[in-house]
């Protein structure tokens, strides 16, 4: 196909167009027996001008998903230990570390050590387990704000909350970042009175920071490992310091 | 320019025919799912062999022992490194339908797997998470059903911070809901529209992806018009759907490709066209047209038509609502570089994948249908020439380019003045000859608008033997009364 020379520079010029030519029809122009007229054509989404462009984009989905699923590469490096105090797990790849940074430590409660998976949820778990007002304000109103991102609901009291979440928002009635809130200090491994931990046997209270070093299974007997306590230079972390209450004006009817 | 093609190794250990000859096999095999209405891109996946397309070892498929084995090693093994092994064995088993099927019927199975997926072991709830994609991949929807308890869990984390993670949830959403209405009909309620909106402004390219994809399962699902769409167009998607196609340096084509497909379905659905031209879709729509035209000059880029389809059907849909005359749809229409670029497109459909080419010719038919500007613009830049080249192309192809030229000749004699005279009579004569009906119709609609406007073509006819092409095709039932007319136009004046 043959276009003329200066349209790749009209591309690049500026917009507008020449002035339009007059407008000037004629009634007998698509009179009887003729019937054009113009007019601008929707098409559906099955209809079969699309085939192939179709059939094209899902040859493409096909290729991605295949590559997807296969096994990502992963930078090998020395092993070394998290940093993060009273964390004692051992890294042979920087993307694992990354993610166990960001799962663990990211949103992680200085008060109590429980891991997040979100801001959000670390943010509600702070305000419903260790903000004394939060206590005094939901005797008088509805506190307990809904945990699923984009509904506004509030509600009197945890149970409530979890009674919607299952009955309107059909999460799991043992969604494991919403526990009722427990008199024990820093979980411990395996004692959680709600039962529905019971499941799975050693993982405790969800998304525990390993507190106790003693806990940990203890490495195999005649194996020595020594770890290097550097984390490697090109781990950086957008967020991550574990955090107590964020500057609100709450705090200012602390009293 | 695609994130994805560097980054993965494509691990075929088999010949360039061997490639060719699979593609044709898949490519026959998506057009007649489309023919069926069953066009689903998570379908077929692993027609191919997996050792063939893997180049590894995979492993065989695990008995309901060995599933209970792993799991139980997984869940209660002491040995962090023991946990992990039994898990990506697992996972490879579950690259097998019968294992998946397996793994479904044991009892507490999908228990325990959520269990470690919510674990404070990274590496057993990123392979839990791997375990949970091999499933979603199953053609079955009941082990797609099978996987719903993990469903809140997989929207919780896609606010999370780890970006590699949020892209495995986000693929596995994505094949859950293109399977099985009963996943869709639960991730609606538990709010997988405000997810995908915090999540789209993830500054991670791949992230990005991956929830294009999801988003444009969801889109496709039968019921979307009714139940999905509605709450999208609600939500902040939109506006940053079109954000992430706009035009410029930060534009990634593997994402925007994404996304205009999602605005295809979108568009499509007719739900709401009108906030989406609020939402300025014309301006970008027509901004990142140009952008192409200009991009496949320049480079080498693998796939930009991939991103030229979504695009040209988008803008070309837009334009058949009322509400673009209304609003600034206006600035669009009177740009003629858009037209420019859609040539250029079209000389690149030509080379790349000339199926394209009718899709293309529609969007100018519905550029210059009701804009006498655009019309203009279509004889100032010398396009006519290269639009009748492309009439031998296909019938298809013949009836949208005879099409153009009746919107550009209906406008009156001004214009066809420009088109005269010139190669433009030759042309008619020899689709005259042709004896598909719908192309013959055409040129006849054509012949009346030019005789009408510019008289002095009717000589021209008589001389170059036009009364006899005319009269082949004097008893076609769909044809006779047109032809009878311009005999008689012709004869008499």
């Amino acid at each position: 196909m043959l276009l003329p020379g200066a349209l790749r520079a009209r591309l690049a010029g500026t917009p507008g167009a020449t002035e339009p030519l007059p407008v000037e029809r004629d009634p007998a122009a698509g009179a009887p027996p003729f019937r054009f007229v113009a007019r601008p054509v929707r098409l559906p989404r099955e209809h079969e001008l699309f085939e192939d462009g179709d059939v094209q984009r899902h040859l493409y989905l096909q290729d991605v998903l295949t590559q997807v699923a296969e096994e990502p590469e992963r930078s090998r490096v020395p092993e070394f230990t998290c940093q993060v105090a009273g964390c004692c797990q051992v890294f042979a790849a920087l993307e694992d570390y990354q993610h166990h940074y960001n799962m663990l430590h990211g949103n992680a409660c200085s008060l109590c050590s429980r891991a997040f998976p979100s801001g959000h949820l670390l943010d509600a778990h702070i305000l419903e387990w260790h903000d004394s007002l939060f206590q005094i304000l939901a005797e008088r109103q509805d506190m307990y704000q809904c945990l699923v991102e984009g509904c506004p609901e509030r509600f009197k009291t945890s149970r409530d909350r979890k009674d919607h979440m299952v009955r309107f928002h059909l999460y799991p009635a043992d969604f494991r970042f919403d526990k009722p809130k427990t008199n024990k200090g820093p979980a411990l491994r395996g004692s959680d009175a709600d039962p529905s931990a019971a499941a799975l046997v050693d993982e405790g209270d969800m998304m525990e920071v390993c507190s106790d070093p003693a806990a940990t299974p203890p490495a195999p007997t005649g194996e020595r490992r020594t770890y290097s306590h550097r984390v490697p230079s090109t781990i950086c972390f957008g967020q991550g310091a574990p955090r107590g209450f964020k500057s609100t004006q709450k705090k200012n009817k602390h009293h | 320019m695609w994130s994805r093609y560097p980054r993965r190794s494509g691990l075929v250990a088999c010949g360039v025919e061997e490639l060719r000859r699979r593609r044709r096999e898949r490519e026959a095999a998506l057009r007649k799912a489309r023919r069926e209405q069953q066009l689903v891109s998570k379908r077929l996946l692993r027609e191919e062999a997996p050792e063939e397309a893997r180049g590894e070892c995979v492993a065989a498929v695990l008995g309901e022992a060995e599933v209970q084995q792993f799991l139980r090693l997984a869940q209660r093994g002491t040995e962090e490194k023991e946990r992990e092994k039994a898990l990506v064995s697992l996972r490879q088993g579950l690259q097998h339908p019968e294992t998946q099927q397996i793994f479904i019927r044991l009892e507490g199975s999908m228990r325990t797997l959520v269990g470690l997926l919510t674990s404070n072991r990274a590496l057993l709830q990123l392979e839990a998470a791997r375990c949970l994609h091999e499933l979603s991949h199953s053609e079955q929807s009941a082990v797609a059903e099978a996987c719903l308890p993990a469903t809140s869990y997989l929207l919780t984390y896609l606010s999370g911070h780890s970006s590699d993670f949020i892209e495995l949830c986000l693929y596995t959403l994505g094949n859950l809901i293109v399977e099985s209405e009963v996943v869709r009909r639960q991730l609606l309620p538990q709010g997988i529209v405000p997810a995908l909106a915090a999540c789209i402004q993830s500054p991670h390219v791949a992230v990005l992806e991956a929830l294009g994809y999801a988003l444009s399962q969801l889109l496709q699902a039968k019921e979307a018009p009714e139940k999905i769409i509605p709450s999208i167009l609600d939500s902040l998607l939109p506006q940053h759907m079109l954000r992430l196609m706009q035009p410029g340096p930060k534009l990634n084509p593997g994402v925007a490709v994404e996304f205009a497909w999602c605005l295809h379905y979108i568009i499509c659905s007719q739900v709401n066209n009108t906030l989406l031209i609020t939402h300025g879709a014309l301006s970008t729509l027509g901004m990142l047209l140009l952008d192409l035209a200009g991009a496949v000059q320049r480079t080498e880029e693998a796939g930009l038509e991939l991103l030229a389809c979504p695009v040209l059907r988008c803008l070309s849909n837009l334009l058949t609502e009322v509400a673009v005359e209304a609003m600034g749809g206006q600035m669009q229409l009177k740009d003629e570089r858009i037209v420019a670029a859609l040539f250029i497109l079209f000389q690149f459909f030509l080379q790349k994948q000339p199926s394209l080419l009718p899709e293309g010719l529609w969007l100018l038919n519905n550029l210059t249908a009701n804009s006498p500007t655009l019309c203009t613009s279509l004889l100032s830049l010398d396009l006519i020439e290269p639009l009748l080249q492309l009439l031998p192309l296909s019938n298809v192809v013949s009836v949208l380019v005879l099409t153009v030229l009746c919107n550009v000749a209906e406008k009156g004699p001004a214009y066809c003045r420009q088109l005269w005279p010139g190669p433009l009579l030759s042309c008619l004569l020899k689709t005259l000859a042709l004896s598909d009906t719908e192309v013959v119709g055409q040129s006849l609609e054509l012949l009346q608008l030019l005789f009408l406007y510019q008289p002095e073509a009717v000589q021209a006819f008589l001389q170059q033997s036009g009364l006899q092409a005319l009269e082949r095709h004097q008893e076609e039932a769909q044809l006779q009364d047109r032809v009878h007319a311009l005999q008689q136009i012709a004869l008499h004046g």
